[in-house]
């Protein structure tokens, strides 16, 4: 066990510090962080002073550990554009994404699971047929034009529901949350689904895929000739049995939110960090860009640690080739 | 021409006798699909010929004609049948010609993505070992980050490469590399496994024995045999690659308005929603959707057309 977990943390830290080079590459090489840093008035000797006191003639390991260093404890230095330290901007956008990613991820579930167990039990009645019909549509719409599409008809027509940003925000700390307003959770509303929807579609068929798989092995028709009701095989012997990889593939999903959230946060202008990084993309702040990319490196190791670590918990027999 | 169609059955005759085309004249959602999607390439291909107006050169732009609805309604006008958006510019020419980016850099993609992806799963998939491993592993990690992520970065560094006056007239260039450097890893996976298989059959190892380069024996023999899966990868991708590239010019860091694909065109409509105006976003968003779902329909007959396992 402990063998298995420190290799894995092992590779988890190499990974990390593989985008960290990549990450560290665009800060140094892409555009020129002086340049980026100082006026047009700016004299060459004080560019060449502010060239020495940043470390930027060293050699390129010392500058990479030291940024390496510097990362870990949070210290990504400054926006080019906001003239603001990047970890203060990432943890103020942070609650924001999370809040969006939590709910939506929720709703997801919620309905994608029961969704695709109905399909893969009863594939050739009508209700399959419309979910499937509708995951396809889901896999073909694009995430932002999901969110037009709702911002058009129960924004502009109906003027139910708000159309861009959070609404009311109640500071619990250093953690700002929209679940304790009326306007805050009417505007998750919209968001939420936007960014659900996608997530649900690829649910839904892959429950279906996994449960039609595991309603063909032996042991399902075992159950069968033992004369259990179809209820308790279904719910208790297959879903179970499906429920296994879904749930890894789910965490792994983590990453997409994440990424769809950005679309997402631009469509709505949702304070998030999806909406920081697309707004450092089209002014190429390398710093904002460096440490979100990072930072979904980061949650993309620690998530994986924790799925290799449950199955580890979960099937036995990793633990005997250990 | 004649005495080789007597020799051997013609391409169309063998086309007509093969199970492929039995499956898809039995798939009627296949059928329209392949309609619609023939249909609207062939009208982006050319739009010259076929858009009523040509919204890009300002001789004919009116800017008196601008943001009228469709020509179905009381203020439309009847030679703009799909409205006008803010520059006067005919809706249903700017999709036309919108279609057309929007397809060229899909299609860009994924051969780029293909070519890249083939090559490296060829690579790994032949010499196996270490080098195999370490592509392997190289793919791994960029498969855990989403492909829209990976784009996006692309983007930046190009942005913060480039001048920025230069960046509009490469921004088709740009976009084509960022989503073919994004999507190559399915095609490598999938190459790879068909590789190992096929580099221990007998013809390799015949190929081997009479000493034959090993590209040859790569590229003449064994590609052939493992291209029928990339092909449906390639047509699922197809439909990605095209929202890809719609997602990033809606986000602002694709194609400039000056040249718009349908992604830019759903931006710029975007802004006039809210002043009802929705003729501007719903048209070119309609077109996106049924180009991509006509494209997913068709990789998915395929899919089960060519699986073995399902016939």
């Amino acid at each position: 066990m402990f063998k298995f977990v420190s290799m894995r943390l092992l590779q988890s830290i190499i990974v990390m510090l593989v985008v960290g080079l990549i990450a560290f590459g665009l800060f140094r090489f892409v555009g020129d962080p002086v340049n980026n840093m100082v006026g047009q008035d700016t004299t060459l000797e004080e560019r060449e002073a502010l060239t020495e006191s940043l470390g930027l003639n060293d050699p390129f390991v010392v500058q990479y550990g030291r940024f390496v260093a510097k990362a870990v404890q949070g210290d990504f230095g400054m926006s080019y554009r906001l003239r603001q330290p990047v970890s203060d901007l990432i943890a103020e956008r942070f609650p924001a994404t999370l809040e969006l990613s939590l709910v939506s991820a929720f709703l997801a579930l919620l309905l994608g699971v029961p969704m695709g167990i109905y399909t893969a039990l009863k594939p050739k009645s009508l209700f399959s047929r419309g979910f499937m019909t509708l995951s396809l549509m889901g896999v073909s719409l694009p995430t932002f034009l999901i969110g037009i599409l709702l911002i058009l008809f129960f924004g502009v027509s109906l003027r139910w529901l708000p159309t861009f940003g959070r609404g009311e925000v109640v500071e619990l700390g250093w953690w700002s949350s929209g679940f304790f307003t009326a306007s805050g959770l009417k505007s998750l509303i919209m968001p939420a689904i936007t960014l659900a929807i996608f997530q649900m579609t690829l649910i839904v068929r892959l429950v279906r895929a996994e449960m039609l798989e595991v309603l063909r092995t032996d042991y399902i028709k075992f159950a069968h000739a033992r004369g259990l009701s179809p209820r308790l095989i279904n719910f208790s012997i297959a879903l179970r049995n499906t429920l296994v990889p879904v749930i890894t593939i789910i965490g792994l999903q983590v990453g997409s939110i994440i990424a769809f959230a950005i679309i997402t946060e631009s469509v709505f202008q949702w304070p998030g960090m999806g909406l920081l990084f697309i707004q450092a993309v089209s002014e190429v702040d390398i710093p904002v860009m460096a440490a979100y990319l990072l930072l979904i490196a980061f949650v993309f190791v620690v998530i994986n640690l924790i799925v290799d670590i449950l199955y580890f918990v979960v099937d036995p027999r990793l633990r005997v080739q250990s | 021409m004649s005495d080789i169609s007597e020799q051997q059955p013609s391409f169309l005759t063998r086309l007509r006798d093969s199970d492929l085309w039995w499956s898809f004249i039995h798939s009627p959602g296949a059928i329209i699909a392949s309609v619609l999607t023939i249909v609207i390439v062939a009208g982006a291909l050319f739009a010259g010929l076929v858009a009523p107006h040509n919204p890009f050169d300002l001789a004919t732009v009116d800017l008196f004609d601008a943001l009228l609805p469709p020509a179905w309604e009381a203020e439309g006008n009847s030679s703009y049948l799909l409205g006008t958006d803010d520059q006067g510019r005919d809706v249903f020419s700017t999709i036309l010609y919108g279609s057309r980016i929007s397809l060229i850099v899909g299609f860009a993609s994924v051969a780029l993505a293909a070519v890249i992806g083939i090559t490296v799963g060829l690579i790994a998939g032949y010499s196996g070992g270490l080098l195999d491993s370490f592509l392997m592993r190289v793919a791994d990690i960029q498969l855990s980050f989403p492909a829209i992520l990976i784009a996006l970065l692309i983007d930046g560094v190009a942005r913060g490469i480039l001048p920025r006056d230069a960046h509009d007239e490469v921004a088709v260039y740009v976009l084509v590399v960022a989503i073919g450097l994004s999507f190559w890893v399915q095609y490598a996976r999938t190459v790879r496994s068909s590789v190992m298989v096929e580099r221990n059959k007998e013809y390799v190892q015949a190929g081997q024995v009479i000493g034959l380069p090993n590209w040859i024996i790569l590229v003449r023999h064994i590609l052939p045999n493992v291209l029928g899966p990339v092909l449906v990868i390639a047509t699922i991708q197809l439909a990605l690659a095209i929202i890809t590239e719609a997602t990033l010019s809606f986000l602002g860091v694709g194609v400039p308005p000056t040249s718009p694909s349908l992604g830019t065109l759903i931006r710029i409509g975007n802004d006039y929603l809210f002043s009802g105006e929705w003729w501007i976003t719903i048209f070119p968003g309609v077109a996106l959707v049924v180009l991509v779902l006509s494209v997913n329909i068709l990789g998915d007959w395929l899919r089960d057309a060519l699986n073995p396992k399902l016939r």
